[in-house]
């Protein structure tokens, strides 16, 4: 990576909630219609990294979720694959075998997800560990309680020391907002995450309510504009949990759109943690493609 | 891979939106409007109609009477007859004719807003958003002061002043008609409005609504024409009260033919807002504040922030943030719900704000335009920015009333305050900065009537709005603007 000089993050630019809550509202007002809708759906799709996060997961489920990663709803022809399936490190050799032969990557979990309360080395060896067991990418969680303390430097070692670990996988960096109370905090740990060597952003874990929302994810978006101006590189973006229908989806593509542009339309640079959008899109180009809506049962529930 | 030599971003991409028109059919035009005088339309003496057309398409919408001196007479008499019964109801009788207005205006939103945006040019989004439902809070918020005009003046005994003369501008026709007739009413006051001469429909579907509401004949009397209709409104001798929305220009020769007279008048005049950019500001929304602040409504907006001033060490950040959000805005069909910026009102309108985007490049400053592909047929014009501009600029100094914004850069927050103020205007101004003390040192010494903290362009019914020195005297909304209609 080129050399970039890491700026003072006390310095970050501040942000205005109610500034950002009327952009947001005016993404929302845009009306996606026919030819452009279908294209939308079909680019939600491709960007999802399909997801199951529990403490009951096991290989049965996990294989059943990749093959439903693979074949989305094979009765209409042409839809795209979703771009990754994200599991829990004892998974991965699991959804890699599952997955052989797609272009579907396998992201993990790691860092002691989703609390992030462990040693450091734990952590290392957490990522190591699904990184040698095929992991394509790496979703990692911040030190909640280290940020809202003022140790950025701490924060700031622990993302450099699991981007190490993570030799060619890439990084995404799980924020969870949702614990982070203010917009500002959000821009703060989206530059600092950055500086760090972020490959991705990410907004939550899932587990925290609320997960996701368009503001957290808009102030991100511009971090990642600001960022790019300053260093060149690209960084990718990742809202997840709580994005469940494709009408909030497609307004999420509106505000990236408009915000980074054409180069972050795609599943490289932008994707959708999500376990239920996939149907929600799939229901809506069924209806598309044949004119009416269709029952939930005739959509596959892996 | 990741990284290239030139960071810019691509707003110009392959996932394009399809047009999505607002439905026309549901809407009631008439091919003629006459003049609404005592609750009935009526043909005028003139027996001439003009032509209203479709800024966005050219086509001609409809044909609209031209009111002579007489047919002002006609409806200055019937206010003055319906003026002994209207004011002598109950406050709390009153207040239930404008709740209806306010509750028919709600049902038929939908109705008023592809009108006037098939006359006035501006996005529907606008006019379903904002134009509307402002419009009908107004009536809403004045009907609620009709039984309390003593509370709201204690020990003051307000009266109503009589006859309203109302001329209203085309760039908000159906909201500014709001402004006017809500306060009026609700002080017992009578009315004649005479809409702008290039939008004048709302005004008469305004006319049709406030005869379907039941209100006394001849309390509102809504008549249509140009500069000579106006002029013969000003000039009537049984007028109490004049209010004007407009031009500078107009609102001096019209102060010039009142003085010496009886009436009460108020004048909202033309601006030159400064909006300024501290560098600790919310850099991102201070960009957007700048979008609304001249863009909204194609710049058509007395209260436009149409000079930026931004602080020379965050400048060139804040001119490519505004760059890259230019280039997202959609210019185009008004009647597309995705249409940020619709077409300018006229092409009288169009020329002139073509002459000064020429005078900003004779002198000197440096023009960037987003490269939008704009409509053919309609007149539009593409969002227009001046870098490098100075006061002694003719584009600083004169409101253009389009989307075309100078900006300034400044040091210290006293050069901005003397570059601020340093107009012959005085309606708005606009502060963006993170620190609350230094909003306030600002409030305090800008001349502006309407000063906003880290936002722009926002109205609301109960707050006052009017200028300083050239931009007009006197304040609407709120109970500023209940109390021009009152005499105390």
């Amino acid at each position: 990576m080129a050399k970039t000089i890491i700026p003072d993050f006390r310095k970050t630019p501040t942000v205005d909630q109610v500034g950002i809550e009327e952009r947001v509202a005016r993404f929302t007002t845009r009306s996606i219609k026919k030819a452009s809708k279908m294209e939308g759906l079909k680019m939600v799709l491709s960007m999802i990294d399909l997801t199951t996060l529990e403490g009951k997961d096991t290989e049965g489920k996990v294989k059943q979720m990749c093959y439903k990663a693979a074949h989305l709803h094979d009765v209409i022809p042409g839809l795209p694959t979703v771009a990754a399936v994200c599991v829990y490190p004892s998974m991965v050799k699991t959804a890699k075998a599952a997955l052989k032969g797609t272009n579907i990557k396998v992201a993990s979990v790691s860092t002691a997800f989703p609390s992030g309360q462990s040693t450091p080395e734990i952590k290392i060896l957490d990522t190591k560990f699904a990184v040698e067991n095929g992991a394509d990418e790496i979703d990692m969680v911040i030190s909640r309680g280290e940020f809202l303390s003022g140790n950025y430097n701490f924060v700031f070692e622990e993302i450099a020391a699991i981007k190490e670990a993570c030799g060619k996988a890439r990084l995404k960096v799980i924020f969870e907002t949702g614990e982070l109370s203010t917009l500002d905090n959000v821009r703060k740990i989206s530059d600092l995450a950055m500086y760090a060597g972020a490959d991705f952003i990410k907004t939550s874990t899932g587990k925290i309510s609320p997960a996701a929302t368009m503001p957290v994810t808009l102030v991100m978006l511009e971090a990642i504009r600001d960022y790019y101006y300053a260093t060149g590189r690209m960084v990718g973006m990742k809202p997840a949990g709580g994005i469940s229908t494709s009408k909030l989806a497609m307004q999420y593509l509106i505000m990236v759109n408009e915000t980074l542009g054409a180069a972050w339309l795609s599943s490289e640079w932008f994707r959708f943690g999500a376990s239920s959008l996939a149907n929600d899109v799939l229901m809506q180009i069924a209806k598309e493609t044949h004119g009416v809506y269709q029952s939930s049962d005739y959509f596959s529930k892996d | 891979m990741s990284t290239t030599k030139e960071p810019k971003l691509n707003f110009n991409s392959a996932w394009d939106l399809a047009p999505a028109p607002e439905d026309t059919k549901h809407i009631s035009l008439k091919k003629q409007y006459d003049l609404f005088i005592n609750g009935e339309f009526v043909k005028p003496n003139s027996k001439k109609y003009f032509a209203t057309y479709n800024p966005a398409t050219e086509e001609k919408i409809a044909d609209v009477a031209e009111a002579d001196e007489k047919d002002v007479d006609k409806a200055v008499k019937a206010a003055r007859s319906a003026f002994g019964k209207w004011s002598k109801l109950t406050g709390k009788e009153r207040g239930k004719y404008i709740y209806r207005i306010a509750r028919l205006m709600q049902e038929r939103a939908r109705e008023f807003a592809v009108i006037e945006t098939m006359d006035g040019g501006k996005s529907i989004r606008e006019s379903r958003d904002i134009d509307v439902p402002l419009a009908a809070n107004h009536f809403f918020y004045y009907a609620g002061w009709a039984d309390k005009l003593e509370y709201a003046f204690p020990n003051k005994n307000p009266k109503p002043l009589g006859i309203a003369g109302q001329i209203i501008p085309w760039n908000f026709p159906l909201l500014m008609a709001a402004w006017k007739i809500a306060p009026a009413l609700a002080a017992g006051n009578t009315v004649v409005l005479k809409p702008a001469e290039t939008t004048p429909l709302t005004a008469l579907k305004l006319a049709e609504l406030i005869r379907d509401s039941g209100l006394p004949n001849g309390v509102v009397n809504i008549i249509t024409g140009a500069g000579k209709t106006g002029a013969a409104i000003v000039n009537h001798p049984d007028i109490n009260k004049i209010a004007f929305t407009g031009s500078t220009d107009v609102g001096k020769l019209i102060q010039r033919s009142v003085s010496g007279t009886d009436k009460k008048l108020t004048l909202e005049l033309g601006g030159k807002a400064a909006n300024i950019i501290f560098d600790d500001a919310p850099l991102d929304q201070a960009v957007e504040g700048i979008i609304n602040g001249i863009f909204f409504n194609q710049g058509h907006v007395c209260c436009a922030g149409s000079r930026l001033f931004v602080q020379e060490s965050v400048a060139d950040l804040v001119i490519r943030k505004l760059k890259d959000r230019m280039q997202t805005l959609r210019v185009g069909d008004p009647m597309d719900k995705n249409t940020d910026i619709g077409a300018i009102n006229s092409k009288e309108q169009l020329g002139k704000i073509n002459d000064y985007i020429k005078i900003g490049k004779d002198e000197g400053a440096e023009m960037y335009q987003s490269t939008c592909v704009i409509p053919k047929k309609g007149y539009f014009c593409r969002p227009t920015i001046f870098l490098n501009a100075t006061q002694s600029h003719r584009i600083v100094q004169e409101e253009i009333f389009g989307p075309v914004l100078t900006i300034q850069t400044f040091r210290t927050i006293e050069e901005v305050i003397e570059k601020a103020n340093n107009i012959p205007y005085g309606l708005s101004a606009g502060v963006w900065t993170d620190k609350g003390s230094k909003i306030f040192n600002l409030t305090t010494k800008l001349k502006a009537g309407v000063i906003w903290a880290n936002t722009y362009n926002k109205f609301d019914p109960t707050s006052p709005f009017g200028g300083y020195k050239e931009s007009g005297f006197g304040r609407e909304g709120g109970l500023h603007g209940l109390s021009a209609y009152l005499d105390m």
